[in-house]
């Protein structure tokens, strides 16, 4: 083949076949990965740190248990290298959440889905970027410099798991963990072209995620294609005795129901999701995406979400008041960076300053105000009626129909610097990802086109009910293999 | 003008559950500093808490035994401060949702029967502990994420005396529950002080302050002394007194101001996204009451009625339980459960505690550490429990005397011989042998022609010294209610 794909650039269903068939090695994946990054993330600065000889002995590992005879049923992701947004655990590994105020903090435990994954498996390497403490949607608040966009190096990645979706997009890893709490897997993975999920609320153990907004957080895969996101989320998915919040949901075999067959499955669109900000290429695609959807023998339906429009307000009420209790461990005197004081409130006041970021201070000031003796019935409580409704709302829409369909940004990638001195133009970019979370039920995006001039992806996103990643992915999985979306790479990197 | 005082009391009390509230660290006083610790009840980043069971059942326990109301629905909440000894600077409490409210603790107070009602009981998670050495501080976060129940009372209380009662009754409570080893030293248990004055009368209550740093029983008791009538001078002098919270001095004996309103802490409530709320099911809550027990007051009022003891004797029943215990299943056997009471208080646990002490002296010389103190119990003791019972039917048979009894009781305790036995093997039986009595009785008629001559003239008392007397001669062995038969009829002849 002359234009054979390099190992990197291929998905884990073709690698584990290949792996099984001992044509490759792991440690040969996982060097391919390496060599990517040398060669690309001077350029792209995915990964924050990332330690070869780690990834190598993971995979050389791998290779044994392989020639012992483990197989893929047994392991689903043996000799897979899979990095990790900044933001989660990783026994031995940095734990810094795109923050200074961290310092040299070593986790000395796995999150639950680290745990999982080293159980089936992976090669677990890398530190992705991110906006700090996922506090973002361009992963320029990152204390680590920002990432740039694998399809055009002068445009953001998204966020806040920027560094996750650039990674896959740029085949520097084959599938990364990200987490997303308003769009943080969905919007990047839409501005990178490649596909990021975000489970249902509960899907996913939350234990190791170090907490933004602790009710709207959730751990989710970005990988090139969909059946490798199926493969990773059975993977991840499950109740976790660690995490009370996780939900005892059997975890169905998500890749045996990408069969195809969405003859009669009902898509929802939502008249509100028709806004004034959405770019004509974007909503060209979209509309495109929907006749595909017909043609594949979907119905499509119209339907209402009234509340809508609440949802930003209602988002950035509710996670900033979660997001001013979560970070207010970080205060230097137990683990992480400090700055000392004469007293404890000299301390803190140091350490913080110094520490965090004007975005996360901009939200944590903002927290504690609506969380504020007088406030608290006005923002808070409300807030949480509000979401509520927009929670009934959807629950309300899936009696109609299996899925919503709707654009996953109203544009594609914008430019570096373009946004991040206006904070409220950065948090719209979010309004089409935010009620998702809000809702708590599961969400996805894959690629469905591309604008023309620059060529960058556009994301098309689907919302299932809760627990109903099967059909999501059945949905998306049907749309991709008609269309050739996902099989196009970034070409200003090669 | 009469003033009163109105106070209200929080107590914290650490649950004495096997691990941490929410993680599995041990839950144990005493060791090294930070070495019951794990990534959890340090709050390092992506941790989450998981509530223990066993925290839930010993609270909704309490809220039984304090009579409360369980609501179906209860959560816990954050409640937001910065303090290096709080390592997510958070505490879980419960705020608004508490696992149990509106109950009452019923105690004695001053010969009679007094109630204070009880808002609630809800369960908390405790902190770390900072030490300030010369040049720096640590903290020691064994402590932290520790079970921690507040109970917090209504303002019922009316005086330091009536505080110090409810808080024993309430300890007593916690204890026969169970649910905490209310180790004052240990710092198991903790109370704040609500308190202010008003002219007797009037039903509007005054400015409330609050004190804090007591760490006993009696401090809570010295402080209230010395703040009431401090609040009282302050407002019989025209001044004015502004809601505020004190600190208590224990050697100094006296509180002062720490903060006052316009200080007070805004701590931000809000729900705990980590967790779920809590919603008891009948089935669940059905469990937790099979573990109900008798309270204190009810047990000793039970002991004096079914028993006919007298309120000391229940009163020390229900402070010893082990005692109590030991002495109900052989009172329901006894035919004389007040002499019975008698043999084990008097008798029985003063042995006891004389072993006890003895042992307590002779480990120490050992060097062994007060902890490791190996001590007789009830469990250990050499004789069955039912010996006492014979020995009391001994005694109520006129088979030995009081006398005796003390010699077989000192017997069998110190070999575990049955009363019988022993009786017979040191000849301890009451001589009841009219003959032999009647014998004796002459040898002490014509041995005190004092006390003889004064019966006669009309002083009955003068028995007694005869009966003596014989008593003597017979070496305690005789009868003595025949012996005074005897010599009655001798002297009235
Ligand atoms: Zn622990």
């Amino acid at each position: 083949m002359p234009n054979a794909l390099s190992l990197n650039q291929l998905s884990i269903s073709e690698l584990t076949g290949r792996l099984a068939r001992r044509e490759i090695s792991a440690r040969e994946i996982t060097q391919a990965c390496l060599d990517q990054i040398a060669r690309v993330d001077g350029t792209v600065h995915a990964f924050i740190s990332h330690n070869p000889a780690d990834a190598l002995a993971q995979a050389d590992a791998a290779d044994r248990e392989l020639a012992a005879g483990v197989t893929i049923a047994q392991k689903p992701l043996l000799g897979i290298p899979i990095a990790i947004k900044d933001v989660l655990a990783v026994k031995d590994h940095p734990l810094n959440c795109g923050s200074k105020i961290l310092g040299k903090f070593v986790s000395p435990y796995d999150a639950t889905v680290i745990e999982k994954m080293r159980a089936a498996g992976a090669v677990i390497f890398g530190r992705l970027n991110m906006d700090e403490f996922a506090m973002g949607s361009s992963t320029e608040t990152s204390a680590f410099g920002i990432t740039r966009n694998p399809w055009d190096p002068a445009r953001i990645p998204g966020g806040s798991s920027g560094g996750s979706a650039a990674a896959v997009a740029a085949d520097e890893a084959i599938a990364t963990l990200g987490t997303d709490t308003g769009g943080s897997i969905r919007q990047p993975a839409a501005l990178c072209g490649c596909v990021g999920l975000k489970p249902t609320y509960g899907r996913v153990s939350r234990y190791g995620l170090t907490a933004f907004a602790s009710s709207l957080d959730q751990i989710g895969p970005f990988t090139k294609n969909i059946e490798d996101s199926a493969r990773v989320l059975g993977v991840i998915s499950g109740l976790d005795p660690k995490d009370s919040t996780s939900v005892d949901v059997p975890v169905p075999d998500y890749v045996a129901a990408l069969d195809g067959n969405i003859r009669g499955l009902k898509l929802g669109v939502p008249k509100e999701y028709l806004i004034g900000g959405l770019d004509p290429e974007v909503k060209a695609s979209v509309d495109a995406a929907i006749q595909q959807y017909l043609a594949l023998g979907a119905e499509i339906v119209d339907i209402s979400l009234p509340h809508t429009d609440y949802a930003v307000a209602t988002y950035y009420i509710v996670a900033t008041a979660e997001a001013s209790a979560n970070l207010a461990r970080f205060d230097g005197i137990r683990y992480g960076q400090r700055v000392d004081g004469a007293d404890p409130l000299e301390l803190y006041t140091r350490t913080r300053g110094a520490g965090f970021g004007a975005e996360v201070k901009r939200r944590i000031i903002l927290g504690t105000y609506v969380l504020s003796s007088g406030y608290y019935d006005a923002y808070y409580l409300r807030a949480q009626k509000v979401r509520t409704l927009i929670r009934n709302d959807f629950l309300a829409a899936f009696k109609q129909v299996d899925a919503i369909i709707t654009p996953t940004t109203p544009t594609a990638a914008f430019k570096i610097g373009e946004k991040s001195g206006d904070p409220l133009q950065m948090y719209l970019s979010d309004i089409f990802t935010i009620s998702c979370n809000l809702a708590g039920i599961s969400g996805i995006s894959l690629p469905c086109g591309f604008t023309t001039n620059p060529k960058l992806p556009i994301g098309l996103q689907l919302l299932g009910q809760p627990f109903g990643e099967a059909t999501l992915l059945k949905l998306a999985h049907a749309y991709e293999q008609s269309t050739p979306w996902h099989r196009e790479k970034p070409g200003t990197l090669a | 003008m009469e003033y009163e005082a109105v106070i209200g009391l929080e107590t914290h009390v650490q649950l004495n559950t096997k691990s941490k509230m929410w993680c599995g660290c041990a839950n144990a006083y005493g060791a090294a500093p930070n070495t019951q610790v794990c990534p959890v009840c340090l709050g390092l980043p992506g941790v989450l808490p998981v509530p223990n069971e066993e925290a839930l059942r010993k609270t909704i326990l309490t809220g039984y035994l304090l009579n409360c109301e369980i609501p179906r629905f209860a959560k816990f909440d954050r409640k937001n401060y910065f303090y290096p000894d709080a390592p997510k600077n958070y505490q879980l409490t419960q705020y608004d949702k508490p696992s149990t409210a509106n109950g009452f603790v019923e105690f004695e107070f001053q010969g009679g029967l007094s109630r204070v009602r009880i808002t609630r009981a809800h369960l908390e998670e405790d902190v770390g502990k900072s030490f300030h050495f010369d040049r720096n501080s640590g903290v020691d976060f064994n402590r932290a994420g520790v079970p921690l129940m507040e109970i917090v009372s209504e303002p019922d209380i009316t005086s330091a005396d009536m505080a110090y009662e409810y808080l024993n009754a309430l300890k007593d409570i916690l204890l026969y529950g169970g649910v905490s080893d209310c180790d004052m030293e240990k710092g198991m248990v903790r109370c704040d002080v609500n308190v202010s004055v008003r002219p007797v009368g009037s039903t509007g209550l005054g400015a409330k302050i609050e004190i804090k740093n007591m760490n006993s029983f009696s401090g809570v008791r010295r402080a209230l002394e010395y703040e009431i009538p401090r609040q009282i001078e302050v407002v019989k002098k025209g001044g004015k007194l502004i809601q505020s919270t004190r600190r208590w001095d224990d050697t100094t004996g006296i509180t002062e101001e720490m903060r006052t309103k316009e200080h007070a802490h805004d701590y931000r409530y809000f729900p705990e996204p980590d967790m779920m709320p809590l919603a008891p099911t009948e089935e669940w809550l059905a469990d937790v009451r099979k573990l109900v027990v008798e309270l204190p007051l009810a047990r000793k009022q039970r002991f004096i009625r079914e028993y006919a003891l007298p309120a000391a004797d229940a009163e020390t029943f229900k402070n010893d339980v082990a005692l109590g215990n030991y002495f109900e299943p052989l009172a329901k056997q006894s035919a004389n459960p007040k002499a019975l009471a008698n043999w084990v208080i008097n008798n029985l646990r003063a042995k006891l505690t004389e072993t006890n002490e003895r042992e307590k002296t002779e480990q120490a010389e050992l060097g062994i550490e007060p902890a490791d103190l190996q001590l007789t119990t009830l469990a250990d003791l050499k004789f069955p429990p039912a010996a006492l019972l014979e020995l009391v039917a001994l005694v109520e048979a006129k088979t030995i005397s009081s006398a005796a009894a003390q010699q077989v009781f000192a017997e069998m305790y110190a070999t575990g011989q049955a009363p019988a036995a022993i009786v017979q093997e040191k000849g301890l039986a009451q001589v009841s042998d009219t003959g032999a009595i009647e014998k004796l009785c002459d040898e002490a008629i014509a041995a005190s022609p004092g006390p003889v001559a004064d019966y006669r003239a009309g002083k009955a008392a003068a028995l007694n010294a005869l009966k003596g007397y014989v008593m003597k001669l017979s070496k305690g062995k005789a009868n003595p209610a025949l012996a005074g038969d005897i010599l009655e009829r001798k002297l009235k002849a």
